[in-house]
């Protein structure tokens, strides 16, 4: 009957009910797309230098990634490609030859990255052929280049111009070339689109003179929440002739980035909680003052303080975990709006994130993880803030509480 | 058993200020059991007091008071909440009734709160209802009770943990003359037929009236103690 007590009685004050959840509801409301905001960020960022070029998980010959040089490049070979697929969650490895290179217009000059593919497994995983913005994309025969969108303007080249590349090749052979520019692609990332020039996995090798070898592959995940665990697996299973590297290796000035902005955002979102949570308090308050004769009789005809308090926590509980539960599906809503239709950030902020090489939105992410996370963390503060009437209660005289 | 249900033994209650105000002096009462007992005396004579001494609500300042010859003024907080739930029955002047339950869970609450099981308990408090007249109102609740009815459902909860006795602090002070003589009549029609103590706090001449002794207080002192037959 407590229980049934607890739940009756936060129906009797319909208003304080409704004011204590509607408080709860909008805390996680708000809490939630602060922090969907905070992490669509990240996922932006992630998805635009990580998982649509640089991947999530990479593997390379021992030594590779500190020198970056073609002679530490690896064989094509089916027993790391059995290794890698015995873990379901990965469903793609997409081999590379990655190398730097002089590229020359007619009048211009910069350095770039050549990245050799496999347009068919590129197209498949990475959606390589949705970024050509101007021409076609490859095909496995071609002796044809995609360029950045980027390095096409200020190499002043379009669509079928000719570009030239200079670079050194396996065990110092020179790597010389003349391309025509198929199509033009664009990453969110504007780092990525300065220096990027794709060509055919077959045409890198032949330049770089190193057939049947790659620089690495890239691996790619249906689950990329997991691929952290795939990666720490895959460095046992591959043994110390590969090296196996998670993004937040590869790309530790993104992850360390994120790791701090992560922490400052914490620090904002507990100012946030501690909002949430006077006004929480406030109206326990109230709750507590109205209903203090009522409490004293209730001791007073023989209810223990313990038990009393119990309800009354229960009370707390109840309306918080309903507020936590409806706000968490009222948030969905608006999270999935700035989701489609992310915010469009002015002119000095979109310099700013092109800075970090990521698009100039805001996009809330949709990740269950976070609405659960919110959800919980208010309905905890709730919870925490009811110890205080459940000791409050557990103190009170039945005599003094009848006088008020 | 003991001669006496209540005893209180040169009770005092003094509420300490600037001035020391005596609201219980030196108070010498024995109540008996199957009494039927008004207290009465003008505002702040001490009798809301005396009846919270008396049902362990308060504590003395000095002296002793015993239920069936058990000492209840050294036990503890917790300890005298359970004391009450087992051997006072209480009847407030404003019902004081839970609001979100009804009528017969009200009742069964006391019960509940003994653990005493779910058919045991709903049985007696059906009883008790029939036997204050609210037999048909078992699931009203007390915001759809006149202020009579509620009062009763106040008598049959105060019954339910068959006390020593019952306590009742201005029981017919809100209700007009109809509701007051009913309640009276089912009070004393429980004390006569099951021999059921009560003590009242009262200024009303019609539980005065009905009452078969009469204790009067004045500035905490029994001034007057009246058998009426």
């Amino acid at each position: 009957m407590t229980l049934k007590l607890a739940w009756r009685n936060l129906w009797r004050n319909k208003r304080r009910t409704f004011i204590t959840l509607a408080a709860i509801f909008l805390a996680v409301i708000l809490s939630t797309l602060m922090m969907s905001l905070k992490e669509g960020v990240y996922e932006s960022m992630i998805e635009s230098s990580v998982g649509s070029y640089m991947g999530y998980v990479r593997v390379h010959a021992e030594g590779y990634w500190e020198e970056k040089s073609l002679d530490l490049s690896m064989e094509q070979s089916d027993e790391v490609e059995y290794a890698l697929f015995q873990h379901r969650e990965v469903d793609g490895s997409i081999p590379r030859v990655e190398s730097f290179a002089l590229a020359a217009s007619e009048e211009l000059t910069k350095g770039s990255m050549v990245v050799g593919v496999d347009p068919t497994l590129e197209a498949k995983f990475n959606k390589l052929n949705e970024r050509v913005v101007e021409g076609s994309y490859l095909e496995d025969s071609d002796r044809a280049v995609l360029l950045g969108d980027g390095l096409a303007a200020y190499l002043h080249l379009s669509v079928g111009d000719t570009i030239v590349l200079l670079g050194q090749g396996y065990h110092s052979a020179s790597a010389a070339g003349k391309y025509p520019v198929k199509g033009i692609v664009k990453f969110g990332s504007p780092d990525l689109s300065k220096q990027l020039i794709f060509m055919p996995l077959k045409e890198a090798q032949w330049l770089y003179a190193m057939p049947g070898k790659v620089s690495g592959l890239i691996l790619h995940f249906n689950q990329p929440d997991r691929s952290e665990y795939v990666a720490d697996q895959l460095k046992k299973d591959l043994g110390a002739e590969y090296e196996v590297m998670h993004w937040t290796e590869h790309n530790r000035e993104l992850a360390n980035m994120i790791k701090t902005d992560r922490m400052e955002g914490w620090v904002f979102m507990f100012i946030l909680y501690l909002v949430i949570a006077f006004g929480i308090f406030s109206t326990i308050l109230m709750m507590l003052e109205e209903r203090r004769h009522e409490f004293g009789v209730l001791i007073a005809i023989g209810m223990k303080r313990m038990r009393l308090a119990a309800m009354v926590f229960g009370e707390v509980v109840i309306i918080s975990l309903l507020g936590a539960f409806i706000g968490m599906f009222g948030a969905f809503p608006v999270c999935l709006y700035f989701n489609l239709n992310p915010i469009q950030l002015g002119a000095e902020m979109q310099e700013m994130t092109e800075d970090y090489g990521m698009e100039a939105v805001l996009r809330s992410s949709v990740d269950p993880g976070i609405f659960i996370q919110q959800a919980l963390i208010v309905a905890a503060l709730a919870t925490l803030i009811a110890i205080y009437p459940y000791i409050k209660l557990t103190r009170l005289r039945a005599i003094d509480a009848m006088r008020s | 058993m003991n001669e006496f249900v209540i005893e209180a033994r040169n009770l005092s209650k003094v509420y300490p200020g600037a001035v020391d105000v005596h609201a219980v002096n030196h108070i010498d009462l024995q109540i008996e059991n199957d009494e039927f007992t008004a207290i009465v005396g003008p505002s702040g004579s001490g009798k809301t007091t005396l009846l919270n001494l008396i049902g362990g609500l308060d504590r003395p300042s000095t002296g002793e008071i015993l239920v069936n010859g058990h000492q209840i003024h050294d036990l503890t907080d917790n300890q005298l909440i359970d004391f009450r739930l087992r051997h006072i029955g209480f009847v407030f002047q404003s019902y004081n009734l839970i609001p979100v339950l009804t009528a017969l869970e009200n009742t069964e609450f006391i019960m509940l709160m003994q653990n005493i099981p779910k058919a045991q308990r709903e049985q007696r408090a059906i009883e008790l209802l029939n036997e204050v007249g609210l037999g048909e109102k078992l699931h009203s609740r007390p915001t759809q009770l006149s202020g009579g009815q509620q009062q009763r459902v106040a008598v049959a909860r105060a019954l339910a943990s068959k006390p020593d006795f019952v306590l009742a602090d201005e029981p017919t002070a809100n209700l007009d003359s109809e509701s007051a003589f009913n309640l009276l009549d089912i009070m004393a029609r429980l004390n006569k037929e099951e021999g059921i103590t009560f003590l009242f706090s009262t200024h009303d001449q019609r539980v005065i009236d009905r009452a078969r002794r009469v204790i009067t207080l004045e500035d905490g002192r029994i001034v007057s103690d009246i058998r009426q037959s």
